[in-house]
C-alpha cells in the first residue's frame, strides 16, 4: 500500500511538471517589455567602448547606448534597461530562448546566423574586420609573415572559422589555442604564451590601450582578413519589435546627419520651421503611431542618449580612450557607411 | 548443501508463487508515463526548432568543421568533417584523463601510505598537501597552474635546451621525435610487444627480464630511426619534435594533485579499515614495513579501496572538460565551437553528454570486474 501510494505520487508530480512547460511564443515583445517595465538586453561581459560596467554598476559603451535608445523610444527612459552580460558561446542561445528582448553585443552579421539561427539583425553599428596583434618585428608588416605563429583566439565567435580559412587558404602553418572566456585568451597572450592574438580590431584596439603595461611594443597588423559588420539581433517573427529595432537605430544616424545632438534639440523643437527636423523633435506629422509609439520617440532617443556620431565620440572615438578614428561609420556624407533611409 | 536437498526437491518442487499483478500494472503504468513524457519533450523541443527555422538533426557531422585543432595524435585538418573533429576532441580529452588517472593513483597510493607512517611528519605533510588541495574548487587550481607555467617559463624565442633534444619554452616542451614511416615502424613496433611479453612469461626470472626488456625497448627506439626531427627555434619560438603544451601540463597536473588528494583519503580508509591483528600478524611473522603492505595490508584494504575508486575515475575523466578554460583543445571545447558555428545546441551537447557516458560506462564495467575480483566472497 505505501509502496503503491508513493509510485502514485511520483507519476502525478511527473505529469504536473510536464503541464508546467509550454512551447516557447516569439511575438509580442513589446507588450512584454512594457509588462516587465524594462528593455533586457543582452550585452558584452566587459569591453571598454561597447559594454563595460564601472565599479558603481553602471553600464557604458556603444551598444548599451543603442539599449538605452530602445528604452527611451519604448518606455520613455533610457534608464529603463535590464543588461545582461553574455559570453561569446552563450549569446546566441540566449537570444534565440527570449532570456533576452535584444543582442546588441557586437556579434557579427553573417548570413548563416541571419537565416539558420531564427535570429534577424536590425542594421550595423560598427564596420569592423579582423586583425592581428603582435609584438613589434622589424620587417613585420604583413599578416601571410605570422605563418608558424601560436595564435590566441576567442571561443564562439567567427573570428576562428575567418582564421583557419585564411590560413589553410594561404597555405600558412599555424597553431592554434582557443579559450572561452576572453579575459584567459587576453592573459595568455599578455604573458607571451602566444605570439599572436587575434580578434575584431576594435577589440585589438581596447586591449592595446587599456591592457598591454608597454603598448608600443606591439603592433596592430593593418590588414584585416574579414569584414565584420557589428550589430544588434532579435529573434525572427515579431515584426513590430523588428520595425521599432530598426528604426531606433536609424534614427540616431538620421539625428547626425540633420544636424540634431542632445545640446542642440531642445533650441530646435522651439524654433525650428524645417518640416524634417520638425517631424523628428515631435512637433510634426506624427510618425511614432506606425509602430505603435507616440511622436515624440525620436525625440526622446536623441535627448536622452545623443545622436550616434555622440555616442560615437563618448565610447569609442575622440572623447574615449580607446581613441578609434570615424573611419567607415562616419556619415555617409562625410565618406563613410552610416546612412538611415529618410524619416518620412 | 545443494547436492543434498536436489534429489528430494526434484520430487516435491514448492510451488511458483502467483505474478504480482498489481506491481507488475504500476511499473507499467509508470513506464508508459516517463516514456510518454520523453516523445512530448523531443516532439515540443523538435516543432519549437522549426517553428524558429533552426536546422535540427545531426547532418552537419558530414559537414567542414572549418576551425583547428592545434594539438593532439590524431591527424586533423580544419577541411576535415566535424565528425573528425569530435574525434580528435575526445582523442584529446583520452589523452589527458588517462595520464591524470595513472598518476593520481600512483600519487593517491603514495599520500595514503604516508598517512599511517610511524614519522609524524610525514603524516603531517601528507595530511596538509591533502586538505589544501581537497578544498580548493579544480578550477582555481587548473587556473594556478597555468598562470604560473605561462608566467614563469622562459620565453619563446629564449627556450632552455638540452643540447638539441629537448626545448622548454611557453610554448610547451618540444622533444625530438623519430621520423619513421608505417613499414619502418614495424621491426620496433613488434619487438615492444614481444620482448616485455617474453620477459613477463619467464616467471621465476622476473625480477632480471623485466628491467632488461624495458632497456631493449628503448634502446630499439633510439637507435633504430635513422632520421630524427629535432625542434628548432623559428621566427615565431620553437617548432618540430613532438609537443607537450603548457595546456595539457597544467590540466594533467591540476588533475593529478586534486585527484591524487581525494584518492589519499580513499586509499587511507581502506588501509585502516583492514584489521588490527593482520598487522600484528606481519609483526610476529618478521615482515618489514614495506613488505607487510606491500603482501598483506594493501592486498586485503582493495575490497574497500575499490568502489570509490571507481566514482574517483570516472570523476576525473569528467574533470578534464574544465580544459575549456585554459585552451586546451578537448571534445568539450571542440563540440561548443561547433556549436556557435551552426547554432545546433541541442545535437552538440547531447554528442559531449554521449561522449562522457560512453567514457564513464567502460570505466565502470572494467572496475566492476576488477571489484569481482578484490571483493569479499561469501561462502
Amino acid at each position: 500500500m505505501n509502496a503503491a501510494f508513493r509510485l502514485a505520487a511520483v507519476c502525478a508530480s511527473a505529469a504536473a511538471v510536464a503541464g508546467l512547460t509550454g512551447p516557447v511564443h516569439a511575438g509580442k515583445v513589446v507588450d512584454s517589455i512594457k509588462q516587465k517595465g524594462a528593455v533586457t538586453c543582452g550585452v558584452h561581459t566587459g569591453r571598454a567602448g561597447f559594454a563595460l560596467a564601472d565599479s558603481s554598476g553602471k553600464w557604458s559603451g556603444l551598444d548599451v547606448d543603442y539599449c538605452r535608445a530602445l528604452a527611451a523610444a519604448v518606455l520613455g527612459d533610457a534608464g529603463k534597461v535590464k543588461y545582461v552580460p553574455l559570453s561569446g558561446p552563450t549569446r546566441i542561445t540566449a537570444l534565440q530562448s527570449g532570456e533576452v528582448d535584444v543582442l546588441a553585443r557586437n556579434t557579427t552579421w553573417t548570413y548563416t546566423r541571419d537565416t539558420s539561427l531564427g535570429l534577424v539583425w536590425v542594421g550595423i553599428n560598427f564596420y569592423d574586420g579582423q586583425a592581428f596583434i603582435t609584438k613589434k618585428k622589424p620587417g613585420l608588416a604583413k599578416v601571410a609573415q605570422l605563418a608558424g605563429a601560436t595564435i590566441c583566439v576567442d571561443s564562439g565567435s567567427t573570428t576562428e572559422k575567418n582564421l583557419a580559412e585564411y590560413f589553410t587558404g594561404h597555405k600558412l602553418q599555424y597553431k592554434s589555442v582557443v579559450f572561452d572566456q576572453i579575459e584567459a585568451s587576453q592573459q595568455a597572450f599578455i604573458s607571451g604564451r602566444c605570439q599572436v592574438y587575434t580578434g575584431d580590431n576594435s577589440n585589438l584596439a581596447v586591449l592595446k590601450a587599456t591592457l598591454l603595461k608597454n603598448p608600443d611594443d606591439y603592433v596592430i597588423l593593418p590588414e584585416q582578413i574579414s569584414k565584420e559588420p557589428l550589430g544588434p539581433a532579435i529573434h525572427r517573427g515579431d515584426d513590430d519589435w523588428f520595425a521599432i529595432a530598426k528604426w531606433t537605430l536609424f534614427a540616431m544616424i538620421e539625428a547626425e546627419e540633420l544636424g540634431i545632438s542632445s545640446s542642440n534639440i531642445d533650441s530646435l523643437k522651439a524654433s525650428s520651421s524645417d518640416p524634417t527636423i520638425k517631424r523628428f523633435v515631435g512637433t510634426g506629422d506624427d510618425l511614432g503611431k506606425f509602430m505603435g509609439l507616440d511622436k515624440e520617440w525620436s525625440y526622446r532617443i536623441v535627448k536622452q542618449v545623443g545622436n550616434y556620431g555622440e555616442s560615437f565620440d563618448r565610447n569609442v572615438g575622440a572623447d574615449s580612450k580607446v581613441k578609434l578614428p570615424r573611419g567607415l561609420m562616419n556619415l555617409w556624407t562625410k565618406g563613410g557607411l552610416m546612412i538611415s533611409p529618410p524619416l518620412r | 548443501m545443494a547436492t543434498v536437498e536436489s534429489a528430494s526437491s526434484a520430487a516435491l518442487a514448492p510451488p511458483r508463487p502467483p505474478l504480482n499483478l498489481r506491481s507488475i500494472g504500476l511499473q507499467a503504468l509508470a513506464l508508459a508515463l516517463v516514456v510518454a513524457l520523453g516523445a512530448w519533450l523531443v516532439n515540443n523541443a523538435t516543432i519549437n526548432l522549426r517553428a524558429q527555422n533552426i536546422a535540427s538533426g545531426f547532418g552537419f557531422l558530414g559537414d567542414t568543421a572549418g576551425f583547428a585543432i592545434s594539438e593532439g595524435l590524431l591527424p586533423y585538418e580544419p577541411s576535415d568533417s566535424y565528425a573528425r573533429a569530435f574525434a580528435a576532441g575526445v582523442a584529446n580529452t583520452l589523452r589527458a584523463a588517462l595520464p591524470a588517472v595513472v598518476l593520481a593513483t600512483v600519487l593517491g597510493f603514495a599520500l595514503g601510505i604516508a598517512q599511517t607512517s610511524r614519522h609524524a611528519l610525514v603524516r603531517l605533510l601528507s595530511r596538509g598537501f591533502v586538505d589544501l588541495v581537497r578544498n580548493v574548487p579544480l578550477l582555481v587550481q587548473v587556473l594556478l597552474w597555468y598562470f604560473a607555467l605561462t608566467e614563469l617559463l622562459p620565453g619563446t624565442d629564449t627556450p632552455l635546451r638540452l643540447s638539441d633534444v629537448a626545448f622548454l619554452s611557453k610554448g610547451g616542451l618540444n622533444i625530438a621525435m623519430p621520423e619513421l614511416t608505417a613499414s619502418q615502424a614495424i621491426v620496433p613496433l613488434a619487438l615492444t610487444i614481444l620482448v616485455p611479453w617474453l620477459a613477463w612469461v619467464a616467471a621465476p626470472w622476473r625480477r632480471i627480464t623485466l628491467p632488461v626488456a624495458l632497456l631493449v625497448v628503448v634502446g630499439v627506439w633510439l637507435l633504430w630511426p635513422d632520421s630524427w626531427q629535432h625542434p628548432e627555434v623559428g621566427n615565431f619560438g620553437v617548432s618540430g619534435g613532438a609537443t607537450l603544451t603548457p595546456e595539457w601540463l597544467a590540466l594533467v597536473i591540476a588533475l593529478t594533485q586534486y585527484s591524487g588528494a581525494y584518492c589519499a583519503e580513499i586509499v587511507r580508509a581502506g588501509l585502516q579499515a583492514v584489521p588490527r591483528g593482520q598487522w600484528e600478524a606481519t609483526h610476529a611473522l618478521g615482515l618489514t614495513r614495506p613488505q607487510a603492505l606491500r603482501r598483506v595490508i594493501v592486498p586485503q584494504s582493495l575490497r574497500v579501496i575499490v568502489p570509490p575508486y571507481t566514482s574517483l575515475v570516472m570523476n576525473t575523466i569528467k574533470n578534464s572538460s574544465l580544459a575549456v578554460a585554459i585552451g586546451y583543445p578537448d571534445i568539450v571545447s571542440a563540440a561548443t565551437t561547433a556549436l556557435n558555428q551552426n547554432g545546433q545546441a541541442i545535437e552538440c551537447i547531447s554528442i559531449i553528454a554521449a561522449v562522457y557516458l560512453l567514457l564513464n560506462l567502460l570505466t565502470t564495467l572494467v572496475m566492476g570486474v576488477v571489484n569481482a575480483r578484490v571483493q569479499l566472497k561469501e561462502r
